[in-house]
């Protein structure tokens, strides 16, 4: 055959035309993207039986119920508990990257000893046995010198076995030194104290509220319970309750709110005492409430025979919402409309404790907020404030104490809290560093740190580390390579909450009393131990009195007996509901408006909750003209445990931006500092400074900058570490006179460019 | 293998998610990450590159304070049934790595069949779909989290959001055990739906008039499902892309932001 041009073409192009028609290509593209596909390196999750376990997050105080997916040995996803009295089957972002805490890279993986410097990351492996007997060796020669209250822990939380294990070892050891991390529950215990006589913890029945009155609660930004406060906003849709937001920047909570309030940062009391004024001016107050509960509303005399102003009497001549405008930079109008929508409401509420509650308020604040529940009887009636008893079921047998320890439980605590100054506050973390700073030899020789990063959430990191740098010896339990963990010489890893068993009292902020039990979903991956099998192992090899207090024989069986006979529900079920078998405290169900307290005495009566004192901020105006207030987003943690990947990669690129916090600004503010989104800037506070972004935003009042918390890490792993600015490197802490705590809002700073 | 079932009848698995009740927290972003195995990098905050199949953004008025509003939007992919399963994306791969089910309305997405041509993200007018630039990595034991029931991809391909298909699967193997054809509307419920805290995603099978999704957004079968519910609306409708994501909020300019408009309309 000829081939000559014409049959050459038809055959090209035939043939050409004809492999098209075939599958051919199509296959070929098709095994082509699979043989590229086939690497070695990408994982092939490994089939197998599929099961459940329901336990309790430990990522924050809230106690959510959890269900983790397993497939044979792995867990693979966590998901909420469906029916769980907190959450229902929901759940927040933390709880749902749990499984990147406990298979991620920043485990301790087996008990460490300091071999270089503190705080250099040298470290020795060391034997639970040896750790254990080195440490109990210190802490009898500690003990033998005669002052047992040298001896200092500090933890997330007082209850729980756990917690209690570790109380009691300070107890028998000689020590009042446990020191919990505050929150706003701290400020709300003071106030139940001071003004119900209570030494109950406050409930939110937020479910059952018709409009709710928060100052700068960030109710959708992480407050007290999360999940809870997310469920209870859309049930307010549902019924049409109404929310006001009173805080200077359109956080979450004040963008899904019926109405947004921006107030000048640092005057919520005298806005709320406005409040009050209207109330009772038109008379709208619940008279019923406030006559046969309430103690100082009208002029009343003290034990001396003095008479003193009444709470109406005071409010009606300082607070007319003239002078409240002018303080806090709201219309009369709205101040006038607020006041009378709250009180014409059937079941009102009031709440303050900024951001996601991690930080205490200034007792002035909490007075006067609280004052306008009691106003509307919004304390201990369904949809207000609940004051619940403290959870009881550790019963405990007293224990035996030595002379050493008699002697050493007698002396003041380190903090000063329960103290002459601070009568009513329970614990003062936040005082700790002054006191230690302030003193030429350690008050603590010894510091137990137990579910908490204090380095990391403390206010002012320099002093803290400065601090802790002369207490000879850190001993932390924490499972993770934190800022704390760093900067200790003793790790002593705890397993993580999914591979634990421990119970989990009442959470914060919760009406019905509530018990859970968390356990573990996956054995152990590491040589750890947890923390309450470490204090009895550690009592033990202490002998004497110490070792007789512990008379279980490990945590487990202190658990089950502890528990008694709930322990099998709790095993079946993973929760208990109590039953109120008792009355409310009818003790509680008293209103002190004359906080007579800490008011007694008259030179206080700055903090009588009729006032309003506005609290001087550090520097100079002139030099520091902006105000610098720090924000909570649910997609950051900012407290003991680091934000895990996958939550940092739901943070917008407007709140960080490679390695840089951005702060929100209100562009006629950058307007006139000469500045457009995105520029660098040095922020610089009166304690500090930082390089920052700036975001332009019209959700923040002029003059002011807001900076997200939960950044700043220096420890944890690249995913972490690095990544913006600690709002806590920047500021000192403001002691508040009378309750003790830290009641910052905000701080003096200045930005320039960088 | 062979058996005896049949599927039941079409469905067209569909979302509502009221942005009146989402606060934007982010839940369902992670629980589609967890979910799905999705991985993620050192620096994510260059967000064309991160991968996102649940992506939650932030809405504003645009105006100035005190008038200033925001609203969070979750945007997972759409779905988009188009021109008789003619969705965008469909329409323009080349290696059909990408399909419309007309059993159950969701748009697949075969990871070893895509090479990476990313013709369906320049036709993906919601930007839901992305591109794996690097080769997943999970440090330390993270390995051992990954589910079995999504495989991981790699670098080179495009990935999105397909409504949790295996669980689909899971539940419809559950059923067909138990000798049904059909599953019961909460048998069947994404990963981000379960989690929402707020209770903001409503998800179901549109055909059905039984389902929440169905009487919720009302859709108006002769239009493309488009919705009858007035404070109903989709994104981008007149598009014609037919999503089947429906957006609730009571808020007006919530509503005109799902849509471009020029000056003189509206």
């Amino acid at each position: 055959m000829k081939i000559d041009r014409r049959s050459f073409l038809a055959l090209s192009i035939g043939s050409t035309a004809g492999i098209h028609l075939t599958p051919l290509p199509w296959k070929l593209m098709d095994d082509m993207s699979i043989w590229t596909q086939n690497w070695p390196w990408t994982p092939v999750p490994q089939d197998g039986a599929a099961s459940y376990v329901n336990s309790v997050c430990g990522l924050c105080t809230a106690g959510c119920g959890i269900r983790v997916r397993k497939i044979e040995n792995r867990a693979v996803k966590i998901e909420g508990l469906p029916g769980h009295p907190v959450n229902d089957g929901r759940i927040c972002s933390l709880g749902l990257s749990g499984l990147q805490l406990l298979y991620g890279g920043t485990r301790v993986k087996t008990p460490l000893k300091r071999i270089g410097e503190r705080g250099a990351g040298q470290w020795q492996k060391i034997s639970w046995k040896q750790v254990i007997d080195e440490i109990s060796k210190k802490l009898s020669e500690q003990r033998k010198s005669g002052n047992p209250q040298t001896l200092g822990a500090i933890c997330n939380s007082d209850r729980g076995t756990t917690s209690h294990l570790l109380n009691r070892f300070l107890t028998v050891y000689g020590s009042p030194n446990f020191l919990r991390t505050p929150s706003v529950q701290s400020s709300y215990e003071i106030a139940t104290t001071i003004m119900n006589g209570s030494s109950g913890t406050v409930g939110f029945d937020l479910e059952n509220s018709d409009y709710i009155l928060s100052f700068g609660s960030g109710l959708l930004d992480g407050w007290v319970s999360p999940v809870r406060m997310i469920r209870a906003h859309s049930i307010w849709k549902d019924k049409k309750a109404r929310v006001v937001q009173i805080e200077p920047r359109l956080s979450h909570t004040a963008a899904k709110a019926d109405q947004w309030i921006a107030i000048k940062p640092g005057t919520n009391a005298a806005l709320a005492l406005g409040i009050a004024h209207v109330i009772i001016k038109e008379k709208l107050y619940d008279k019923n409430f406030v006559e046969k509960y309430g103690f100082g509303f009208e002029e009343w005399k003290d034990e001396k025979g003095q008479t003193h102003k009444g709470f109406k009497q005071s409010v009606l001549e300082n607070y007319t919402p003239a002078n409240v405008a002018e303080i806090t930079g709201i219309d009369v109008a709205a101040i006038i409309s607020v006041a009378k929508d709250f009180a014409k409401s059937a079941k009102p509420v009031a709440l303050c404790g900024s951001g996601d509650g991690g930080a205490p308020v200034n007792l002035n604040e909490m007075m006067a907020v609280h004052a306008l529940n009691a106003l509307k009887g919004a304390i201990n009636n369904k949809g207000g404030l609940q004051i619940v008893p403290n959870p009881d079921y550790i019963l405990w047998p007293e224990s035996e104490m030595d002379k050493t320890a008699s002697k050493g439980i007698q002396t003041e605590r380190v903090d000063g809290a329960g103290g002459k100054k601070y009568a009513q506050a329970r614990s003062l973390l936040n005082r700790l560093p002054e006191v230690i700073n302030a003193s030429s030899e350690s008050p603590l020789q010894t510091l137990l740190v137990y579910n908490a990063n204090p380095i990391y959430t403390m206010a002012d990191s320099v002093a803290v580390k400065e601090a802790f740098s002369k207490i000879p010896l850190i001993v932390s339990f924490s499972p993770y390579m934190d800022e704390t963990a760093s900067y200790s010489d003793y790790i002593l890893p705890n397993h993580t909450y999914l591979e634990r068993y421990e119970d989990s009292a009442t959470p914060y902020g919760s009406v019905q009393q509530l018990i859970s039990l968390a356990r573990p979903v996956v054995d152990p991956l590491f040589n750890t131990k947890q923390t309450g099998d470490v204090i009895i192992s550690l009592a033990k090899a202490m002998g004497g009195h110490i070792a007789k207090a512990f008379p279980w024989k490990n945590y487990r069986a202190c658990l089950e007996k502890t528990l008694g006979d709930k322990w099998k529900t709790l095993a079946e079920h993973g929760y208990i509901v109590a039953k109120k078998d008792k009355a409310p405290d009818t003790a509680s169900a008293k209103f002190d408006f004359a906080a007579q307290a800490v008011n007694t005495d008259s030179k206080n009566d700055a903090v009588a909750p009729a006032d309003f004192k506005p609290a001087d901020l550090d520097g100079d105006v002139t030099a520091f003209p902006l105000v610098l207030i720090p924000y909570d987003t649910m997609r950051l943690a900012s407290g003991f445990v680091g934000t895990p990947p996958f939550v940092i990669k739901t943070v917008g690129d407007y709140i960080l931006k490679e390695n840089d916090s951005c702060v929100d600004i209100n562009p006629q503010t950058a307007a006139k500092l000469g500045l457009t989104e995105g520029n660098k800037v040095i922020l610089t506070t009166p304690k500090n400074k930082a390089s920052v972004r700036v975001h332009l935003s019209e959700g923040i009042l002029p003059g002011l900058i807001a900076l997200p918390r939960g950044l700043g890490h220096s420890a944890y792993d690249k995913f972490l570490a690095g990544k913006g600015v600690n709002f806590n490197a920047l500021y000192a802490p403001m002691t508040d006179p009378v309750s003790g705590l830290d009641m910052t809002w905000g701080v003096r700073a200045k930005i320039s460019k960088a | 293998m062979k058996n005896n079932h049949n599927n039941g009848k079409a469905k067209k698995f569909g979302m509502v998610i009221d942005l009146d009740k989402c606060t934007g927290c982010g839940s369902c972003m992670v629980a589609c990450m967890s979910e799905n195995n999705v991985p993620f990098k050192a620096d994510e905050t260059d967000k064309r590159l991160s991968i996102t199949w649940m992506l939650v953004y932030k809405l504003n008025n645009g105006k100035s304070h005190p008038d200033y509003d925001e609203c969070y939007l979750p945007r997972p992919c759409m779905q988009c049934e188009g021109d008789h399963g003619h969705s965008p994306c469909v329409s323009v791969c080349p290696a059909v790595a990408t399909d419309y089910s007309h059993e159950t309305g969701i748009v697949s997405q075969i990871y070893t069949r895509c090479f990476g041509c990313r013709y369906c993200m320049a036709a993906c007018p919601y930007h839901a779909r992305y591109f794996n630039w690097w080769d997943p990595a999970w440090p330390a034991d993270m390995e051992k989290y990954l589910s079995p029931n999504v495989s991981p991809r790699m670098r080179g391909i495009v990935e999105k959001c397909g409504f949790c298909f295996h669980r689909y699967q899971l539940a419809m193997d559950k059923a067909y055990y138990e000798g049904r054809d059909e599953l019961e509307e909460g048998e069947y419920q994404t990963s981000c739906t379960q989690a929402c805290p707020a209770g903001a995603i409503v998800f179901g099978d549109l055909n059905n008039p039984k389902h929440a999704v169905h009487k919720i957004a009302l859709p108006d079968s002769k239009h493309g499902g488009r919705p009858k519910n007035p404070n109903a609306f989709r994104l981008l409708e007149r598009l014609g892309t037919n999503p089947k994501v429906y957006y609730l909020s009571s808020r007006k300019w919530v509503r005109d932001s799902g849509d471009n408009y020029r000056p003189d309309e509206k």
